[in-house]
């Protein structure tokens, strides 16, 4: 029976290239998939878009194709990424430059664009063609502070893309998981209505998207037995039935059990018997894992149901700023020092007209990430690190507020200690998701080949 | 006897969605599945995380990987993009739920 072999390169944009390299280096695969784009990374390109017309691409691009073209040429595997951002135009051009610098002369790349609605947000409102998420119609609102607003597509673009031949594509925002399935179907052949074998896909692509999570990383188990420092990541030997094996490099450190699967496969899933994708409605309950020993679990069983007629669509827009910082008071009376310290900033705060939705006062090593939940607070402790979380309207009062935060040194309890610097406020984003009638997005969609000269 | 998850040997990983967060808690085997089943509800998850999860929490079942699913609704301040908290992509809820004590 053909099988078709895929790696996962990339969990996210700022994701570690040496696994995927190793990976490339000593396994045989068909495919190296690349998911960069997390929800939030679209606020990232699109800062990066306002400040060029040359950005919007993750810029990490240029240290995975350094890697991994010079194996693409011994190997010829293809390879598939939404890295294209905000940008895949120049994102593409990135890569035939490499191209051309690592000598790949004839290979052909294709662009997907069309997920991409900035220039459209006008149109959709007359038209009315967005969706709230219960299906009533749906107005964008503040539309002109919108700065990046997205459509997600699926496996059929890219599906287009590898039929044009290409050995690299490079999409803006499609579903993560849809990097994976498009491969399966280009080489099996699956059609749209085969819903089990989609669903199947969209489980491969769904245990791959996160990288290292697959194969040990997040994991709750026994990981303080694990070499999570040579973390393989995942690898995937798919038959045209839909079943397939996960695994990892060998050598490479790390674990694929049942265990690290299952937690995989229920990752970021919201209603496990419907995951709702662009191509196929996934139930996850008639899953069968079966670990067959040496980093190897095989997946079979999902399920699936044809799916609604709308993708996905985000916007994302300003929503004020986040003004974090930390310092520590020592032993003695360290809660009293840090009580007053606070005090003292919330006098200031009020003394200075700052205005502020919220503070937020954590300290760090009791109470920051167990919240109301941690055990009861330590008698008399050596230290006590505060961690301050403003959140406000402006970017002024932010810097204001952290300026208050240096002359406590000298003006406030004695022993303060881990200063180091002042921070930049981080830049919030309010994201809100509709639906989008999948006509009116296709209709949109542009797919771009040309062979590297 | 009172045991949490954590001393029973569960295991839980949590994630994401905009001000939603998922949990998955797995059962190291069935009868705990079953005690977890009866006594990790909705109402008394809710009760649990308190102030932390302002929305409902919904429980789904997954006897096949001995797995029990919950959503979280506003459970995040605002989700990553607009979060001032520290676990801001709500990952350390795998953590949290693990205090949570079964009676034998």
């Amino acid at each position: 029976m053909k099988k078709v072999v895929i790696g996962a390169g990339q969990g996210f944009y700022g994701d570690n290239p040496f696994p995927a390299y190793e990976l490339a280096l000593n396994e045989d695969i068909d495919y190296l998939c690349f998911d960069a784009l997390a929800e939030l990374t679209l606020a990232i390109l699109a800062k990066d878009r306002q400040k060029s017309p040359e950005f919007g691409y993750t810029k990490d691009l240029k240290a995975y194709l350094q890697l991994l073209l010079p194996v693409v040429a011994k190997k010829r595997f293809k390879l598939i990424t939404n890295a294209g951002g905000l940008n895949p135009q120049k994102a593409a051009q990135e890569i035939q430059s490499a191209g051309v610098k690592f000598g790949l002369k004839g290979i052909k790349i294709a662009v997907v664009e069309g997920d991409d609605f900035i220039q459209r947000l006008d149109s959709l409102n007359q038209k009315r063609i967005l969706r709230d998420l219960s299906g009533e119609p749906g107005e964008l609102t503040n539309k002109d502070k919108i700065y990046f607003a997205n459509a997600y597509l699926g496996a059929k673009p890219i599906v287009e893309a590898l039929k044009t031949g290409a050995d690299v594509v490079v999409t803006g925002r499609v579903t993560d998981s849809s990097l994976f399935l498009a491969p399966l179907i280009h080489e099996f052949g699956w059609t749209w209505d085969d819903y089990d074998r989609l669903a199947q896909g969209i489980v491969l692509g769904h245990l791959m998207e996160c990288s290292g999570q697959a194969t040990g990383g997040n994991f709750s188990g026994a990981w303080q037995e694990l070499d999570l420092a040579n973390i393989g990541y995942p690898v995937a030997e798919a038959l045209e039935d839909g079943s397939f094996v996960l695994g990892k490099p060998k050598k490479s450190g790390g674990l694929v059990s049942r265990e690290t699967v299952s937690e995989q496969l229920l990752y970021e899933i919201q209603d496990p018997f419907a995951y709702v994708t662009p191509e196929v409605v996934v139930d996850l309950s008639s899953i069968a894992l079966t670990d067959l020993g040496d980093n190897r679990v095989e997946v079979k069983g999902a399920k699936g149901k044809q799916p609604g007629g709308y993708y996905k669509f985000i916007t994302g827009q300003p929503n004020g700023y986040l003004a974090q910082i930390s310092f520590g008071y020592c032993w003695p009376d360290a809660y009293l020092k840090a009580e007053r310290a606070v005090g003292i900033l919330k006098k200031q705060l009020e003394q200075y007209k700052v205005a502020y939705d919220e503070l937020r006062v954590d300290m760090l090593g009791q109470n920051s990430l167990h919240l109301g939940l941690a055990a009861k607070r330590i008698a008399d402790p050596e230290e006590v690190v505060l961690r301050l979380a403003l959140k406000t309207e402006s970017r002024e009062a932010a810097q204001t507020f952290l300026r208050l935060l240096p002359p406590l040194a000298l003006n406030g309890p004695p022993g303060m200690g881990g200063f180091s610097g002042i921070p930049s406020p981080r830049e919030l984003v309010k994201i809100e998701s509709y639906l989008i009638p999948k006509a009116y997005v296709e209709e949109g969609i542009k797919i771009s080949a040309w062979e590297v000269e | 006897m009172v045991r949490n998850l954590k001393e029973l040997g569960f295991r839980a990983r949590s994630g994401d969605k905009g001000d939603i967060v998922d949990i998955s808690l797995f059962a190291p085997d069935s009868e705990l599945y079953s005690r977890a089943l009866s006594q990790v509800t909705e109402t008394s998850l809710k009760d649990f995380f308190g102030d932390m999860v302002k929305g409902e929490i919904v429980r789904y079942e997954l006897p096949n990987l001995l797995a029990l699913k919950f959503v979280l609704y506003s459970a995040l301040d605002g989700g990553a993009a607009g979060s001032s908290r520290y676990d801001n992509l709500g990952k350390c809820y795998g953590g949290n739920i693990l205090r949570f004590e079964l009676r034998d």
